[in-house]
This record gives C-alpha cells, structure tokens and sequence, in this order.
C-alpha cells in the first residue's frame, strides 16, 4: 500500500503542531491581561493633583490632544526603569504625556521627579485607588494612550523602552495624529 | 546544595516572620448576617485577583486584591447584586477575573475544544478498529506455513526440559 509509509508520518506530524502549539504558548506572558478598555472612552473621573495638592483635575483636560496616561508609581522599579524613556517622549515627540499616580505616596512621587526629571505635563493623585479600579489598573507600569475624543486607543502593560516606543506606541499615535 | 541549605532557613523565616503580618481576614469585613458575609465569600472565591492569578479574590494576599475586595464589598453594602458586581469587574477588568468564563465566541475553543478533540479521537479510534475488523483473514504462503511449522517446532523442542 502506498498510503502505509506515510500513515506513519501523522503521529509525528501531531506530534510537532502540538510542540509547535506549546513553544508558541511558552512566549506568551500571562501576566498580560487585555484590556476591555480599548475602544472605550475615559472614564471620567476626578483627581487631585499630585504637584498642586488641594487642585481637582478631571479627566476633561485630556480632550482635544492625544495623550499618553502613564500609570506610575515610586514603589515600582519597572516605573523607575521606563522613567528616562518617559522623559525622552515628553522632550522629543511633542506627545503629551499624563502621569497618572497610582496608590503611592505623594512625597515619595515627588522626590522621584526631582531625582529622575518629570516628563509629566499633568499629574493625577490616587494613593487610595479610587479611579486606578475603574481605569482597569491592575499593576504599575500601565500606560493607556487616549486620543482627542477621550477614547482609549491602546493599553501597554509593562515598561516603554526605546524599542516598545518604536514599534509599539509610535504607530498608534500617528494613526492618531491628522497628517499635515 | 549548599545554596539550598543556605536558602532554607531564610525561607522559614520569611515564612515566619511575613506570614501572620500580611494575611488578611474576613474579620476585616463584617456583615450583619451570616448569608452576606457567605455570598461575600462566595463571590470572592469565584473572582480571580490579576496579580497572582491562580489565586481567587477571597484568598489572594495581594495588595490590589485587598483593594477589590473592599470594593466588592463597599457594592454589597450598598445592596449591589452579585451579578451587578460581576458586571462592574468584567467591564473594568475583562472576562479574566472570572473563574468562570461566558461562553461565547471568543470562549468556543476553550469551552468545545475537548469535546471536538474526543470526537476526533473516537472517531478515528472507531475507525481503525472497524477497518481491522474487515480485514480479510490472510492465509500464509507455503514458505510462511513451513517457517511457522519450524519455530512452533523450534520453541516445543526448548520448552521440553521445563515440563
């Protein structure tokens, strides 16, 4: 029978999509959530401000401009290590970045500007929180990028790096951007 | 091994010492009957915390599970249902938090994948055996005959002694 030599083929074959399956899996990250956020608007919401103490900011301000919520913390060492990327964005882009800090202390927050830059033109204060639940926060760093209407575009978990901002921002934000 | 015995204790007495201070108890929310406080636990038990994923809400000593507990449980006060509750955490946190996922289409694969898979499996096992079972009965050549004859001999002649 013709068929007999390669009916022995098709354990192998299984064999190798299911390894092929498994090594796939092995290079997801499953710490990544996806978010059901993207596509939807900002909640909106109001904070103090974490440079102005006693200042209410709402999520209003963010309309009209693309912008880059940064979800951050002093505590978190992955915040500290995208810091500098941050401040090269705010610096070179001409995008707006939005600090958004998240169950830190507000002293603490501070001191990390002044040691490290602070790219941030705006700054929410949520040390209890309050609004990180309905933003869908589940860790630090967390960066949303909302567009002029308030919606959410695109949801990065983990550290920017230059690569990240490349590849992975960028072109969102220039789909984003009316050229001209 | 001596990393081992050097990590051992440290272990222990992180365990020790880190333990008893950071667990939290359902003490921390009190209800004013007891079936609250069981469908507070019930619901936590089946809502999984995004930190540590293989642990649900109710048992996670992360420090945002604590966060959604007290959310969770700020709603129950205020006389949410569970389902509204449910609804709130899908909408912010995706159908994740759920221990027990909708199924819909996203969800066919996981929810009809094994069932597809034994099918498959059946049916080729039903297969292979039906085929087997109509296989014609082969008669064996002369030449097979007389080697099956030489062997049967061959291993009657080597069995002799043990009778």
């Amino acid at each position: 029978m013709a068929s007999s030599s390669t009916r022995y083929l098709v354990p192998l074959g299984a064999f190798l999509a299911l390894a092929a399956l498994l090594f796939y899996g092995l290079g997801l990250d499953p710490s990544k959530v996806p978010s059901p956020l993207v596509d939807k608007p900002l909640p909106a919401f109001a904070l103090e401000s974490l440079k102005e103490p006693g200042t209410m900011i709402s999520s209003e301000v963010l309309k009209g401009k693309v912008s880059l919520v940064n979800v951050w913390a002093s505590w978190c060492p992955s915040c500290r290590q995208e810091h500098a990327e941050l401040v090269r964005i705010a610096r070179g882009s001409g995008v707006q970045v939005v600090g958004f800090n998240w169950k830190d202390d507000r002293a603490a927050a501070l001191e990390m500007l002044r040691r490290f830059g602070d790219p941030y033109a705006l700054i929410f204060y949520d040390p209890d929180n309050r609004v990180g639940i309905d933003l869908g926060v589940y860790g630090a760093p967390e960066t949303f990028i909302v567009d002029g209407d308030g919606i959410i575009r695109h949801k990065r978990i983990g550290p920017i790096d230059g690569k990240v901002w490349e590849q992975e921002i960028l072109p969102v934000i220039k789909k984003l951007t009316p050229k001209g | 091994m001596s990393l081992r015995l050097l990590l051992t204790p440290a272990l222990l007495a992180a365990l020790l010492a880190g333990g008893p201070a950071a667990a939290f108890t359902f003490q921390d929310f009190p209800f004013d009957t007891p079936a609250q406080e069981r469908d507070f636990r019930d619901l936590t038990s089946k809502l999984r915390c995004l930190v540590c994923q293989n642990e649900s809400l109710a048992a996670s000593q992360s420090d945002l599970a604590q966060d959604l507990r007290k959310e969770v449980y700020a709603m129950m006060r205020a006389g949410k249902s569970q389902a509204e509750i449910r609804d709130f955490l899908v909408e912010r946190y995706g159908d994740f938090v759920l221990y027990d996922p909708p199924v819909k289409p996203a969800t066919y694969l996981l929810w009809f994948g094994p069932f597809v898979l034994i099918g498959v499996g059946g049916f080729l096992l039903l297969r292979a055996l039906r085929r087997q079972g109509r296989a014609p009965e082969q008669t064996p050549s002369p030449d097979e005959q007389a080697r099956i004859e030489q062997l049967l001999a061959a291993a009657d002649d080597r069995q002799e002694p043990l009778k």
